[in-house]
Formats: C-alpha cells, sequence, structure tokens
C-alpha cells in the first residue's frame, strides 16, 4: 500500500506492507535509529516516538497509521530549538547512562509537557511510569523532568 | 619539617558532564542494531521448544526454496572444525549437534536478504525430537538416577581462572570448598543456633538492548561488530574456535544499552560467524527479548545455612551448602559459584567456617554474570542469621556487627587466604543505619535492617592502554573498557586530563576496536576505573614525562621542575602552552606524543583465585520497609547504600550507580523472577516478568560516598556499582523480618508475603512481632 506521511517536518511517500510497523519502517527505510527496539510489546517506552504529538510505541503501531499524519523522532525534536533545555537538564543531572530509553524518554517528557500534564509531581510520576530505565535507578530522571517542568 | 603539599586535584573528584551525552541524547549514538555494513545478511535462529531432546532429523528444504535465503546452518555445517566453546568449560557447542539441552538452544540459524525472510525460513524447518526426561529443577539434576547431561570429559575454556577443574560427579558442574578452622568444636561450643534452608529465584538481567551481532567470515579472517563487555576474550574464543590467528580477528565495540554482566564473555558471537562462514557474507543476529533471556540469566539458588554463637550472640562459626542452577551449560558458572562461595560467610570474625557450593547442569537456560553476582545471592541469607542470632541473644543487631565485624588488615577468607579486609565496614554500616533512622521510634508492620557483606570481584589486573597527544593539543585514549553506560569515557579522560593538566573537554575516549585499541582483560566486576583507569593514569604520565622533557630541554631546567597546569607546562617565571611544546618538540606544527600504561601481576595480585580478589567490593546498605498485612505488599520506605569506593573520580557518577544497583535490587528483591516449569520459561517477555518502574522507586534513596583512599586504583580508587546490589535486597530482607515477616524465599511477592504473615499468625508470637 501507498503510505503518505510528515516526517521530523519533510513529507514522506513509500509503499509498504500493510502490516509493516511504524518502528521499523523508520528504522530500516528512513534510518532514523534513534527509536530503539526493546521489549516489543509496549511495556518498555523504548521505541516512543510521537504521533501527532502524542507519544506512541513505534513497536505496536502499524506505520499504515499514520498515513496523513505527522511523526516526531528524536531525530527531529533534536534539531529544535527547545530540545537544548531538554539537553541540559539530562546532563546536569546525569539522568542517562546507556542512552538506550533515552530518546523515548525525552519524547514522552515533551508530549506531556506540551499537553499541559506535566505539571505536578504527580502527573510527572505517572506520565513517567510507562517508560523502563534499567541504568540510572529514575531519581536523576525525576529531578530533570521537574527542572523541565517548571 | 618539611610538609608535603599536595597538589589539588581539578579533573578528578569532580562532576563532569557525560563525554557520550550529547550523543545518546540526540539520538546519533550508535549501537549493534543500529549498524549495517555493505552485503549484510539477517539471520535468525531456530530455536528449541523443548528442553532436552535427541535431535532425530532436521529438514531445511523447504526454507532453501524461499526466495531471499541465502544459508541454513546446522550442526552438521561445522564437521572441519571443534565446535566446542565456553570460557570456563569448553561444554557447548555453537549450534545442537544431535541433542538440545534446554528450551531455547539454537538447533538451526538462516541467513536472509530481511528479516521477514529469515524468519520464514526459520518457520520452515522441520526438526523430529525424540524427547528425554527433563531435568528441570536442581532437585531432579541431582537425583541418584539422574542422567548425565554431558558425556565428554570436561574440557577447560581459556579463561577457567580457578585452577584445575576437579572431577565432574553426576551433573555436578563444578564445586567449590571454603574450609577454615575448628568447624567440630564450633558446634559443640554453640549456645545459639539459627539453620534454614533458602530459595532464590532465577532472574534476568535484562540489559534494554537485547543481543546484538554483526560478523564477516572473510578469507582467514573474521570482522565482528558485538556488543559484548569483553572484546579480547571472545577474540580469542573465537580465533580459538575457528582456528584462526588471534589478530585476524577483529571486534569493534560501539555503545551498549546496558550489559549489568548479561555481554560478558562470548554469547552470540560464535553462532553469527557460523552463519556468516556458511553465507560467505556479513550476517547481523539481533536477539528479540525472549532470546536474551534464554542467552544467559542469573543462577537460581538453593542454600541450606547454619549460623552458630555464644549466648551474647557473639558468632562463631557458619555453614553453608549451596546449588546453583547454571542451566544446560556452564557459561560462568564455576566463578559465580566461587564468588557466592566467598560472599557465603559473610565478613565476620568466625573461628571456623565451612563452604560447599555446587554449580549443577540442569535443562534450563545457561546461567553466568549479573552484577554482583554469588554475593547477591548470599548475601540476604547470612545477614537474616545474624539479625536472628542477634535477636535470640538480645543484643541490638547493629551492635552485634560491630562486635563481630572483621577490621581492615584481617583475613577475610576462612582458611585464611588471599587479600586481607581493605574496608572500613564497621564504619560503613554505622553510616547507613543512620541514614535509614535505626535509632527512630517503630510503628506496626514497619521495619529496618542493615546488611554487610564483602564481593570478591574478580578483576583481573591486566590492562594496557595508550594517550595520544596530538599537535593541537587535544587527547585520545585507547582503552578497552566498553561503555555500557557506567561512564567510562567519561572517568578516563578525567584521568588522562589530570595527568596532563588540562581538561577533560580536550579529550576523547573510544570504544574498542582490538585491531587498534590496546589489551583490556574485560569490562565487569567493578574493575574498570581501578586497572584500566590505573593504565590510562600512566599512559598519561609517560606523554607528560615526554612534555616535561622537552620543556625541560627547551629552558635548561630539570625536568621535575616543570608542572604541567592549566593546559601549560610550567617552571617559575616560564610557561608555554602544550600545541607549542609540542611544535618546539618536532620542529613544526605536527607530530604528536603517543605512550603506553600498562597494568599486570607484579606478585600476590594475580586476579586467580587463589591469591583472591583485588579488592573486596564493599556491600552495605540499609533499608526501611512497611508491609500491607492484608495485601502482603512492601512498600521500601527508605534505602541508604554505601559506595566505598576509595576515591569517587566522578561523584555523580558514582552516585548513579548505587541508585540503578538499588533498583535492581528492589526487583531482585521484591518480585523479579524467571518462573520455569519443566525448563520452560513461561514469562519470556516484559509483560509478564516485570522490571522496576519509577514507581517502584523508594520514598527515600541515599547514597553515601565513602573516599578513604584504600583502594588500588588510580587515585586510591576501586570498584563500586555492584555492591549496592547484593546488599539492597538483605537489608530489605531484614528490615521485613525486623517488621515480624522473616521470609526464606525471594523474591518478596505479595502472595508470599501474605502467606507468611497467615502462617505466623497461626504460631505463637514472637516477641519483636509486637511493636509499639
Amino acid at each position: 500500500m501507498d503510505l503518505a506521511l510528515t516526517v521530523n517536518g519533510r513529507e514522506v511517500r513509500a509503499a509498504i506492507e500493510p502490516h509493516e510497523l511504524l518502528l521499523d519502517f523508520l528504522r530500516d527505510r528512513l534510518g532514523l535509529t534513534g527509536a530503539k527496539r526493546s521489549c516489543d510489546v509496549q511495556v518498555c517506552g523504548t521505541c516512543t516516538v510521537l504521533v501527532e504529538g502524542q507519544p506512541v510505541s513505534a513497536c505496536t503501531y502499524l506505520a499504515a497509521d499514520a498515513q496523513g499524519r505527522r511523526v516526531l523522532t528524536i531525530e527531529g525534536f533534536a534539531q529544535s530549538p527547545e530540545f537544548e533545555r531538554f539537553e541540559e537538564a539530562f546532563l546536569r543531572h546525569a539522568a542517562l547512562q546507556c542512552g538506550y530509553c533515552t530518546p523515548g524518554l525525552l519524547l514522552t517528557i515533551k508530549s506531556l509537557r506540551d499537553s499541559g500534564e506535566l505539571a505536578s509531581e504527580a502527573d510527572i510520576r505517572h506520565g513517567l511510569d510507562g517508560n523502563l530505565c534499567r541504568c540510572t535507578g529514575y531519581r536523576s530522571i525525576l529531578e530533570a523532568a521537574r527542572e523541565l517542568a517548571a | 619539617m618539611t610538609v608535603l603539599e599536595r597538589p589539588r586535584l581539578t579533573e578528578v573528584g569532580v562532576s563532569r558532564p557525560r563525554k557520550d551525552g550529547r550523543e545518546k541524547l540526540s539520538g546519533q549514538a550508535q549501537y549493534v542494531g543500529d549498524m549495517e555494513v555493505a552485503g549484510m545478511l539477517h539471520g535468525k535462529v531456530l530455536r528449541s521448544p523443548v528442553a532436552h531432546a535427541g535431535i532425530e532429523s532436521i529438514n531445511v528444504s523447504a526454507a532453501l526454496e524461499l526466495d531471499g535465503v541465502a544459508a541454513v546452518l546446522t550442526g552438521s555445517d561445522l564437521d572441519d572444525i571443534e565446535p566446542y566453546y565456553g570460557h570456563a568449560i569448553k561444554d557447548r557447542p555453537i549450534i545442537a549437534l544431535d541433542r538440545v539441552r534446554f528450551a531455547g538452544e539454537p538447533v538451526a540459524a538462516v541467513a536472509a536478504l530481511d528479516e521477514a525472510t529469515a524468519e520464514a525460513a526459520v518457520r520452515a524447518i522441520q526438526v523430529e525430537y525424540e524427547e528425554l526426561p527433563v531435568l528441570g529443577t536442581l532437585e531432579q539434576a541431582l537425583a541418584s538416577d539422574a542422567p548425565r547431561l554431558h558425556d565428554r570429559r570436561p574440557e577447560l575454556g581459556l579463561f577457567h581462572g580457578l585452577g584445575e577443574l576437579g572431577e565432574q560427579r553426576g551433573n555436578v558442574c563444578y564445586l567449590h570448598t571454603i574450609v577454615g578452622g575448628d568447624i567440630e568444636r564450633a558446634r559443640a561450643e554453640a549456645e545459639i543456633t539459627v539453620e534454614g534452608t533458602y530459595t532464590f529465584p532465577a532472574v534476568y538481567q535484562y540489559a534494554m538492548e537485547t543481543h546484538a551481532t554483526i560478523a564477516h567470515h572473510h578469507g582467514d579472517a573474521v570482522t565482528l561488530w558485538a556488543n559484548c563487555q569483553h572484546p579480547f576474550l571472545v577474540q580469542a574464543e573465537i580465533a580459538d574456535l575457528f582456528g584462526l590467528e588471534v589478530g585476524s580477528v577483529r571486534i569493534m565495540v560501539p555503545y551498549l544499552g546496558g550489559g549489568f554482566g548479561s555481554k560478558s564473555y562470548t554469547k552470540m558471537e560464535p553462532l553469527t560467524v557460523a552463519l556468516a562462514r556458511k553465507a560467505g557474507r556479513p550476517v547481523r543476529i539481533v536477539n528479540r527479548v525472549e532470546e536474551s533471556m534464554v542467552t544467559t540469566r542469573r543462577h537460581g539458588m538453593r542454600c541450606w545455612m547454619r549460623t552458630m554463637a555464644d549466648r551474647d550472640g557473639t558468632l562463631l562459626a557458619r555453614e553453608v551448602h549451596f546449588w546453583l542452577d547454571t542451566g544446560a551449560y556452564a557459561d560462568n558458572g564455576p566463578r559465580v559459584t566461587a564468588t557466592a562461595a566467598d560472599a557465603a560467610p559473610g565478613p565476620y570474625r568466625f573461628e571456623a567456617a565451612e563452604v560447599q557450593g555446587y554449580c549443577v547442569y540442569c535443562n534450563t537456560p545457561p546461567s553466568g554474570s549479573y552484577r554482583a553476582f554469588g554475593a547477591t545471592h548470599l548475601q540476604w541469607i547470612g545477614e537474616l542469621q545474624v539479625d536472628e542470632v542477634a535477636h535470640r541473644a538480645g543484643v541490638d543487631p547493629l551492635e552485634l556487627r560491630r562486635r563481630c565485624l572483621l577490621v581492615p588488615g584481617e583475613p577475610v577468607r576462612p582458611d585464611g587466604s588471599g587479600k586481607p579486609l581493605d574496608a572500613d565496614l564497621i564504619g560503613d554500616v554505622e553510616r547507613v543505619a543512620a541514614a535509614v533512622g535505626w535509632d527512630g521510634p517503630r510503628r506496626a508492620w514497619v521495619g529496618r535492617g542493615v546488611s554487610v557483606g564483602l564481593l570478591a570481584a574478580g578483576a583481573h589486573p591486566v590492562s594496557r592502554a595508550s594517550v595520544r597527544l596530538s599537535a593541537d593539543g587535544s587527547v585520545d585514549v585507547y582503552v578497552g573498557t566498553t561503555e555500557l553506560g557506567q561512564g567510562p569515557r567519561t572517568v578516563m579522560a578525567q584521568i588522562a586530563a589530570e595527568e596532563l593538566g588540562l581538561s577533560s573537554e580536550l579529550v576523547r575516549v573510544h570504544g574498542a576496536d582490538t585491531r587498534f585499541t590496546p589489551y583490556d582483560r574485560s569490562t565487569g566486576a567493578s574493575r574498570s576505573t581501578t586497572i584500566a583507569g590505573l593504565a590510562v593514569k600512566r599512559a598519561a604520565d609517560a606523554v607528560g614525562e615526554r612534555l616535561r622533557e622537552t620543556a625541560s630541554e627547551l629552558w635548561d631546567v630539570d625536568p621535575t621542575l616543570v608542572e604541567l597546569v592549566g593546559g601549560q607546562a610550567v617552571v617559575s617565571g616560564e610557561e608555554i602552552s602544550l600545541p607549542d611544546l609540542i611544535a618546539k618538540r618536532f620542529g613544526f606544527r605536527g607530530g604528536e606524543i603517543i605512550e603506553g600504561g600498562e597494568v599486570r601481576p607484579t606478585g600476590g595480585d594475580t586476579g586467580s583465585y587463589a591469591e583472591g580478589p583485588y579488592f573486596w567490593e564493599v556491600c552495605v546498605a540499609g533499608a526501611e520497609v512497611e508491609v500491607e498485612p492484608e495485601t502482603g505488599v512492601i512498600n521500601v520506605l527508605r534505602t541508604a547504600t554505601i559506595a566505598d569506593v576509595g576515591k569517587a573520580i566522578n561523584p555523580q557518577l558514582v552516585e548513579r550507580q548505587d541508585e540503578g544497583a538499588t533498583l535492581q535490587g528492589i526487583g531482585n528483591a521484591l518480585f523479579e523472577e524467571m518462573r520455569l516449569v519443566d525448563g520452560l520459561v513461561t514469562n519470556d517477555n516484559l509483560l509478564e516478568y516485570r522490571i522496576p518502574r519509577l514507581s517502584d522507586l523508594p520514598q527515600r534513596m541515599r547514597s553515601i560516598i565513602v573516599e578513604n583512599e584504600d583502594g588500588p586504583g588510580p587515585y586510591g580508587a576501586k570498584g563500586c556499582g555492584e555492591g549496592a546490589f547484593a546488599a539492597v535486597p538483605a537489608a530489605i530482607a531484614c528490615a521485613l523480618a525486623d517488621a515480624g515477616v522473616p521470609m526464606r524465599e525471594l523474591p518478596l511477592t505479595p502472595e508470599r508475603v501474605w502467606r507468611r504473615i497467615q502462617e505466623l499468625a497461626g504460631q505463637p508470637q514472637r516477641e519483636d512481632q509486637s511493636h509499639d
């Protein structure tokens, strides 16, 4: 089937399989490898990208469902002026180690922030509970998110 | 009297931001699964659905007929090599030959133009199995009539490291015994005896990036891109397996998405190389989670322990027997067994101790390294018994530890061998006790615990590094340490910068490429900062020597008077920038200074098992927990851990290590468990295998850094990041016992805890169950 969508502000057209996953489409066809594969069952949050500003797990989201929609990956977000604040907050708190979960986490925080769902401590704890991190122990991520919420 | 003024450190001890931070945050950091090489095929593995069977036949013809399939590998393709590997014991074929010993064992592998085709081909392969009795548990494997899982004569692997391999009896792959003192006398003297049988579950490391390898076998050479922690050991094993020269095997290691031991030693590399050899083209294999779960895991364990004390609680002796389920192949089981045996007595002044650790083959997925192995298995058991002794003697558990813990200089091993204690454990445990409010008032169903242990970090003192100062004054550090999140690229840059008197911003640290990077034994056992860091320091020192030499020629002064500070060479009244100094040395703006640094055994510190660890990694934590009696749910209120690091090169990274270890410890203590039924992992996905989330963060979590500069590494540093893992489950189990619920099985799931509460309610109340 033919797919037309916007990825990181650029229009993309491709002939895809109807069952193709958005994660494979981004990684294999577009070379956007910032979204990582891990659990494959929408638990870990590592493959999170934004579709129309909403976080989705690209490992269980059909590329076909992104038809006509705007997709933002970490590569696109990193080009925006807003990214610098995120970068500085995460660096200051050393809120990353291996870095594998980091792109998904940054996009989740961005989405929460844009939709006003990062206002309270409870928001942060609830909003980030779906992004696993095996390295950091979360405290530093929480602190970086608090800083970005302020 | 002359007081030697110690130069102030400007880079070391400072929390510099991560060198790899921006690359990782922007999604640019490359992991093996992100990489493609020209002509690369995609590999998929057919894994056995049964835990124990003979292979009657394999029919691959339907798979080969599919468009896009380049090669199908089975055991019959390995007739020209000796296909067994294993760094400890060479007991594992690259791919099942005529028998499968665990569910998940590779039986065939396909290389195809894309992953979907490879998957379809794997499904088209037909295998006939003749099922054999499954030894799915330790009890089944140890039964007197159990069939032997390995009938080949055991052959030592290249990196056994434990001396001679004893005779293997039945399914016992390795036996480790430690005996010291007169246990009979202690038994006769003891007035308090605590004993019991305990269970520790199989656990999955879950590095979020699964095992991934790209291999190319071309002519008499192999090139690998692999997410391995120990590239130089993998290089040697691959060369050995495929009959190649070590130097013709090249391994490049990009960033790793976590390791925690799961990527130590050799994992998916031999199979990927064999498939690439068959296909004649590069092949990439990236595991899915369910495949990595059966690639390696933490050993499940049964343990019987008895602790003996005199009437006032003073510890006299301990006896320990434990059995580790190492799965179908040894992997790192022997070392895990030895390390567990070292952790079994606990760091107490015993008159006698006897430890027997059995590493047992079962028809279960192979077990290997996971952060703080051995110590995590044993510490919670030993510390529960110490608390029980204190309870029976009517002594405060903290006071009993003050009385009986070893002090620096005392022998740690009951037989007196190995390195004596090199840390202030009493000071450490007092700090965590204070941090969890030890003497504060107690509410009902709230308990506090402290735990103390030692991890015999198997940190082999073999590392080389080189430091290269370019003409522009920037620096490259070549060191084989793998960056798996723990931060060596940052720490090594700080060490080199400190020695050269320049900013770490000018230093680049690279991933390992065995063709160019100097040898480093491994990334594990908390050895990187201590040992590889020392090699980097020596290399940077040597570069500094060349600079001083040039400056002394320039100014006609003694080189020892030249200081390197602020990116300049300085003597009183003279200063010159490093780029200008290098230009003086070579007569133009070019050239470079490149020097090596080495750490090797110098007598008594070979890192061999017998000589004991290079340093004892300290495992100390405290916890305060609340249990909900109606549900059995445990809430972790407070944790405190000790990072007894000698010297924190980057304090923020040290804290992150212990915070990460704390959460992994909470997961292991409270809910992580691979549920094995007849050898099958019944929860092989992240929906059913739960790891800690943000909401599992304790209400308060403290990481306390202790810097006594008593380590063998640079600036007195020693390893960290594992100890807290062993200590946290122990502190939680002790805190739960203090709250009135002593448990003998991990994880402490609500159901288990609730059942125990019901069971205890039916028994006469223990004094400590009534709280005010």
